[in-house]
C-alpha cells in the first residue's frame, strides 16, 4: 500500500522543475499570436493505464459558492482520475452537479509533495517553517495543556476561532462558519471561545444592506428567476470565475438567459468571462465608484421623471423630503442628495459621474433610460466591489436603481444584492451553543492579538459586550489560509504574530504546508475529503438544490487523522470526551444526522443510509416557483412589513445616522445615512496616486478557490499567476506582455509576470486573489500574492477587508 | 495516408457559451494523466480592439474576447499524417480518429510542425508523440470522450461529423484557427458574437504561456 501512495506521490511533479519550467515560459518569445498552433514548454509525460477497481462519490468541498460532485476511480487503493455527476438525462432543471477545472484535479491535492504527514511542532522563529516531527500524544498533550493554561490566566474570551473556509462544503469535516466546526463544538464543551462577525467574502455589503431592507442579510431574487427578466443589470457579478459549477450560477445564467433572452450590461473594471455571450454590453468603470454611477443614472431617471414614483411612496422612506423620518435634517433625501439641495450643494449630472467613473455622461444617459425603462429587470452586483475602502456605501447605493425602478419583489426584478438560491432541507452537526458573547469583527483579530485594551464597540464594531478585555492568545486555525495568506498587509500580520508572548499558541490544522501553517506552533495534518466520510449540502444552485454522500475513496495517508478525531483526543484530555462525542464517532454522527435528516425532510423517508452511499446524490427541486425576495411585502406592505425600524426599504437610515453620530471613526472614514458616493482613500481620486497611479484588485481565479488548489501543478500551468496590465500603462513603462514586473507600495513589493491585455480598463492592474505568499530574505514576495499590497485599514461600518482598494506603481524587474 | 473512413467522428464547439474554464482540458489532463506541458486539448484566448481615453477623463473602447477549445479535429487531410514518415500517425479506417502508434512512432516531431490547430503533443520521457485519440475507448463503450460531459457549459459536443453539421451547421473558419480548407477538420463551431474569420489580424491569442 505505502509503496503505490509512493509512487502516485512520486508522480506528482517535483516543484523545483516545475518552478524551472516556469521560468522559461516566462522568458519564452512574446511573440504577436494571432492563430495556432502554439507550442507549450518542455514536456514531461508518464501515462499511466486507468483500469478501475471501484468507484466513490465524494465532493469537492472548498469555498466557491458552488458544491460539486465528484467520482473517485480508484485503483489498488489509489485515485486514479476523477469524474463527476453522471446521473440522468442533464435536462436543465434535472441537471447534473458537474465539477470545474478544479474539482477535476482533485487528486493532485491528494497525492501533493506539500502533504502533511504527521504531527509536527514549531522549532524556529513563527513563520521561519522550522519543524520537528512529534507523537499525536504530545502534540494533544501540548494544546490541551496550553489551553488550560491560557483559560486559567486569561479566560476562555482569549481563545480564538479564526476564519477558516478550506472545507467549508462538510458536515462534520465543516469549518466555516466557525460556530458550526468541531472546533466550536469542543470550545463550546469546555467554556467557550471569541466569537467573530462577518467574512472575507462579503463583510461591508452584509452589514450595509439590512440598513436599507432590514434583517440579517439580504439576497436577490434567485438565478432561476432570470426566466422572468427582460434586462440584467450586473455590477461585477463574475459567475464564470466565482461560481463555476456545472450546476452553479454560470450555468444557471447561461440557461435562464437562453430562454428569456435578457440582455446584460455589465460595469466592470475587467471584461470577464461571464460578458461574452450574445447581447452583453460591457462598461468599464473605476473601482470604486459604483455608487456614483449610480447617483448619475438617478439624476436621469429623476429629472426626466423616469421613476416608480407610486413604489417609492408606498415600499420606502427617505427618497423625497416629504417621506423623511421626523428627525432628519431638512433636504437630506435622495432626492435633494441627487440634485444637488443637500449639504454639498453638487448635482449628480451625467458630467459629474463621469469624470469619477471613467464612464462616458453619454453612455450613462443611454443606459439609465433603458433601466428604467425595461421591466421586469434584475439589478445584480457581485461582493468584489463592496470589498473595498468604502463597499458598504456602494452596495447599498446599487441596489437604489432596484427600488428606483420599482424592481424589489416581483419576478424578473430583484432586489440588486447577489443572486439567492434555493438550498435542500438537511440537518446540521450539531455544536451546542457558546457560553461567551463578545464577537469582533473577523477582520481585526490581528488587531485584537496587540491592541485589544483599545477595541471598543464605538471604536471597532465589538458586538456582545462593551469592550474586549482580553488578548486573543490561542488561536485554532481549521483548514484555512487566513492567518498569513488571505488577511490583508502580510508583512504586518507577520510582524504582530512573530511576538509569541503576545498570541502564545496557534494550531494548524490542514493538508498542505501552506504559507499559514508555516506560522503554526503545533501542526497537526488533516485527511482530505476523499479519506474520510461526509456529507455535502448544495451551494449556490438555483432552484435545484441537493445533498452529495462523500464516501471514504482511499485510506488515510501517513499519520493523518480526522478533524473530529483530533478534537475528540484534545476532549479526554480536557475531560469533555462524553460531553463532546456523546459515544459517536464521524460515521456514527453521519448516520444520526441522516435520521434527523429523514425527519426534516420527506423526499429522504424512503432512502436509507446505505443506498444513499451508493447513490451517491439526491438532487430535490424547490417545490415551489424560483425565490422572489420581498414577494409577500410587495404584495401587501402593511401586512408583511420589512424588518426595518419603519417597516419599509429606508433610504435614508435613521439607524446608520445615529451610528454616524456616535462612533469614533478614523481620518476619511464616512458612514452616511444616504447610500451616497464617497470618495474613499486608496481610491483614484486619493493624494497619494502621485505616488501610487494604479489602483489594483484582485478577483477569483480559475487556477484556484481563493488559496486552496494553489500548490496543483496542472492548474498553475494552465493558469498561471499574471497581472492583468491595460496595453496603455504598459506602453508608458515600457512592459511588454510577458515581463516580469515589481508590483509595490509602502506596505510590500511583489513579482509577477505581466499579461498585457484589453480586458482590464486603462489606470487599473488586477490579478487572482491567494496566490501562495513566498517572500525572500529580503521580504520581496515572489509568490506573487496580492496581500502582500492589502491594508489592514478596515472599512467605516462593518470594519470589514477592503482588500481591492489599493494603489501601487509597477515597473519592469 | 488520407483514406476515407467508414465513418467520421468530430467535435463540436459552441463559442458563445464557452467562458474559457477550461474544465475540458483539465478533465483531459486528468484522465490521461497528462503532465505539465502535455495539452491534448487547450483553450485559446483570443481578444483585441483598443482603448481611447477622453479629455474629461471618460474611456471609450471596442475590446472583445472569445475563447476557442481546441483538442484534435481528427482531420479529412491530416497533415500530420501526412508528414509522418514512419506511419505512426495514422486515420482509423472505423470512425476517423487520428490517431498515433507509440510502437512505430521515432519522436521526430515532424507532425508536431505540420499540424495548423497544435494537436500533437511531444513527451518528452518517452521521446514519442502523444495526442487526443477522441477517446475511442470511452466511445466504444458507449460513453462520450471525457471532454464533453465534463463541460459546466454544455457548449461540447461530439459524434459523426455529418450529424454535428446537420444539428449545428458547418462553420469551422472561425480565428485564430487556420482556414479550415488546409486540413478538414472534423470540427463545427457555433460563432461567439465577438467571432473573426480565420486569418483576422485585429486580435491575438493573449493566453500564451498557457496553450
Amino acid at each position: 500500500m505505502k509503496k503505490i501512495v509512493d509512487k502516485a506521490l512520486a508522480a506528482t511533479l517535483d516543484r523545483r522543475s516545475f518552478i524551472k519550467w516556469g521560468a522559461s515560459a516566462t522568458s519564452a518569445a512574446v511573440l504577436t499570436a494571432n492563430s495556432l498552433p502554439l507550442k507549450a514548454a518542455t514536456p514531461s509525460v508518464d501515462k499511466t493505464s486507468s483500469g478501475e477497481n471501484k468507484t466513490v462519490w465524494s465532493a469537492c468541498t472548498v469555498n466557491c459558492g458552488s458544491r460539486c460532485a465528484l467520482r473517485h476511480h480508484v485503483k489498488d487503493g489509489v485515485i486514479a482520475y476523477t469524474t463527476t455527476d453522471n446521473t440522468g438525462d442533464d435536462v436543465y432543471g434535472n441537471h447534473q452537479v458537474r465539477a470545474c477545472l478544479r474539482g477535476r484535479s482533485f487528486r493532485k491535492r491528494v497525492y501533493n509533495a506539500d502533504r502533511l504527514k504527521y504531527p509536527m511542532k514549531r522549532v524556529g522563529k513563527r513563520g521561519e517553517g522550522r519543524f520537528e516531527r512529534i507523537s499525536w500524544d504530545e502534540a494533544f498533550a501540548t494544546i490541551a495543556d496550553n489551553l488550560k493554561r491560557i483559560k486559567n490566566a486569561y479566560g476562555n474570551e482569549a481563545i480564538y476561532l479564526n476564519y477558516c473556509t478550506g472545507t467549508l462544503g462538510g458536515t462534520v469535516a465543516k469549518s466555516w462558519p466557525p460556530a458550526a466546526t468541531p472546533i466550536a463544538r469542543l470550545m463550546n464543551c469546555w467554556g467557550g471561545y471569541l466569537n467573530h462577525y462577518g467574512d472575507y467574502s462579503t463583510a461591508q455589503i452584509a452589514v450595509s444592506l439590512p440598513y436599507l431592507y432590514g434583517g440579517s442579510w439580504v439576497d436577490n431574487n434567485c438565478t432561476s428567476d432570470v426566466v422572468n427578466t427582460r434586462l440584467i443589470v450586473n455590477f461585477g457579478n463574475n459567475p464564470a470565475e466565482t461560481r463555476m459549477s456545472g450546476a452553479g450560477v454560470v450555468y444557471q445564467l447561461s440557461e435562464a438567459r437562453e430562454r428569456s433572452n435578457a440582455r446584460m450590461i455589465v460595469f466592470d473594471p475587467r471584461l470577464t468571462d461571464s460578458m461574452l455571450s450574445d447581447g452583453d454590453e460591457w462598461v468599464p468603470l473605476r473601482p470604486g465608484t459604483d455608487a456614483a454611477l449610480v447617483a448619475g443614472m438617478a439624476w436621469v431617471m429623476i429629472t426626466e421623471d423616469l421613476v416608480d414614483k407610486a413604489f417609492l411612496d408606498r415600499y420606502t422612506i427617505g427618497y423625497d423630503d416629504d417621506s423623511l423620518p421626523a428627525n432628519a435634517p431638512k433636504n437630506a433625501s435622495w432626492k435633494s442628495y441627487i440634485l444637488g439641495k443637500g449639504p454639498d450643494n453638487t448635482a449628480k449630472t451625467p458630467q459629474w459621474a463621469a469624470q469619477i467613473t471613467g464612464v462616458p455622461a453619454n453612455k450613462i444617459i443611454e443606459l439609465a433610460r433603458e433601466i428604467a425603462g425595461t421591466k421586469p429587470c434584475n439589478i445584480m452586483q457581485g461582493w468584489g466591489l463592496q470589498r473595498t475602502a468604502n463597499g458598504e456605501q456602494a452596495s447599498r447605493a446599487i441596489c437604489m436603481l432596484a427600488v428606483m425602478t420599482g424592481n424589489v419583489g416581483i419576478p424578473g426584478g430583484g432586489t440588486g444584492a447577489r443572486e439567492g438560491s434555493y438550498s435542500m432541507p438537511f440537518a446540521v452537526f450539531p455544536t451546542l451553543s457558546n457560553p461567551v458573547t463578545t464577537s469582533i469583527p473577523m477582520f481585526l483579530w490581528t488587531d485584537a492579538i496587540h491592541r485589544h485594551n483599545e477595541m471598543t464597540a464605538l471604536t471597532d464594531g465589538i458586538r456582545g459586550a462593551d469592550k474586549l478585555t482580553q488578548p486573543i492568545k490561542f488561536i485554532w486555525n481549521y483548514a484555512g489560509n487566513c492567518i498569513i495568506n488571505q488577511h490583508a498587509d502580510t508583512n504586518r500580520t507577520h510582524a504582530i504574530l512573530q511576538d509569541d508572548t503576545l498570541c502564545e499558541m496557534i494550531v494548524v490544522i490542514d493538508n498542505h504546508m501552506t504559507p499559514s501553517a508555516r506560522y503554526a506552533d503545533i501542526l497537526l495534518p488533516d485527511l482530505t475529503a476523499a479519506e474520510q466520510p461526509d456529507f455535502a449540502i448544495n451551494g449556490s444552485c438555483g432552484n435545484m438544490g441537493y445533498t452529495i454522500f462523500c464516501d471514504t475513496a482511499v485510506e488515510p495517508l501517513y499519520e493523518c487523522r480526522s478533524v473530529y478525531d483530533m478534537c475528540t483526543e484534545v476532549a479526554k484530555r480536557l475531560g469533555v470526551e462524553q460531553a463532546f462525542t456523546e459515544g459517536r464517532d464521524q460515521e456514527a454522527w453521519l448516520r444520526h444526522i441522516y435520521a434527523e435528516s429523514q425527519q426534516l425532510n420527506p423526499i429522504l423517508k424512503d432512502l436509507d443510509f446505505d443506498t444513499f452511499r451508493q447513490q451517491g446524490i439526491v438532487k430535490q427541486q424547490n417545490p415551489g416557483e424560483p425565490i422572489v425576495q420581498f414577494r409577500t411585502f410587495r404584495e401587501n406592505p402593511e401586512a408583511n412589513p420589512l424588518d426595518t425600524p419603519s417597516g419599509k426599504i429606508e433610504i435614508y437610515s435613521e439607524r446608520l445616522a445615529a451610528i454616524a453620530d456616535s462612533w469614533t471613526l478614523g481620518k476619511d472614514d464616512v458612514i452616511r445615512p444616504l447610500p451616497e458616493y464617497v470618495s474613499s482613500w486608496e481610491g483614484h481620486e486619493s493624494p497619494s496616486t502621485d505616488q501610487y497611479p494604479l489602483q489594483m484588485f484582485g478577483f477569483h481565479y480559475k487556477a484556484r478557490t481563493h488559496s486552496t488548489y494553489g500548490n496543483v501543478d496542472v492548474l498553475r500551468e494552465t493558469n498561471p499567476q499574471e497581472v492583468l496590465v491595460n496595453p496603455i500603462d504598459a506602453k508608458a513603462r515600457s512592459i511588454n506582455d510577458g515581463d516580469l514586473l515589481k508590483i509595490w507600495n509602502d506596505r510590500g513589493e511583489i513579482r509577477v509576470v505581466a499579461k498585457v491585455t484589453p480586458r482590464i480598463m486603462p489606470g487599473v492592474i488586477a490579478m487572482g486573489q491567494g496566490s501562495w505568499y513566498a517572500p525572500d530574505r529580503k521580504g520581496v514576495d515572489l509568490g506573487a500574492c496580492m496581500n502582500t499590497l492589502t491594508t489592514q485599514r478596515p472599512s467605516p461600518l462593518a470594519k470589514g477587508n477592503p482588500q481591492h482598494s489599493n494603489l501601487v506603481e509597477i515597473a519592469k524587474v | 495516408m488520407a483514406q476515407r473512413a467508414e465513418k467520421q467522428l468530430g467535435f463540436f464547439v459552441d463559442t458563445a457559451k464557452c467562458t474559457g474554464c477550461k474544465t475540458c482540458q483539465l478533465s483531459c489532463k486528468d484522465e490521461n494523466d497528462l503532465k505539465v506541458g502535455v495539452n491534448w486539448r487547450r483553450v485559446y484566448e483570443y481578444a483585441g480592439g483598443s482603448w481611447v481615453q477622453h479629455q474629461d477623463g471618460t474611456f471609450d473602447q471596442n475590446v472583445f474576447t472569445y475563447y476557442t477549445s481546441i483538442s484534435c479535429n481528427h482531420c479529412a487531410k491530416p497533415a500530420c499524417a501526412q508528414a509522418c514518415p514512419t506511419g505512426a500517425m495514422h486515420k482509423r479506417a472505423n470512425d476517423g480518429l487520428v490517431v498515433v502508434n507509440q510502437d512505430v512512432c521515432i519522436g521526430c516531431r515532424y507532425c508536431e510542425m505540420a499540424c495548423p490547430y497544435g494537436a500533437p503533443q511531444f513527451d518528452a520521457q518517452k521521446k514519442v508523440m502523444t495526442k487526443c485519440d477522441g477517446c475511442y475507448d470511452r466511445v466504444e463503450a458507449g460513453k462520450m470522450p471525457i471532454c464533453i460531459d465534463s463541460c459546466p457549459l454544455r457548449a461540447l459536443d461530439f459524434g459523426p461529423i455529418e450529424e454535428l453539421r446537420a444539428r449545428y451547421g458547418t462553420e469551422a473558419d472561425i480565428a485564430p484557427l487556420p482556414d479550415s480548407s488546409l486540413t478538414g477538420p472534423s470540427l463545427v463551431l457555433k460563432a461567439n458574437r465577438n467571432a473573426k474569420p480565420s486569418g483576422d489580424r485585429t486580435g491575438q491569442i493573449i493566453n500564451t504561456r498557457e496553450v
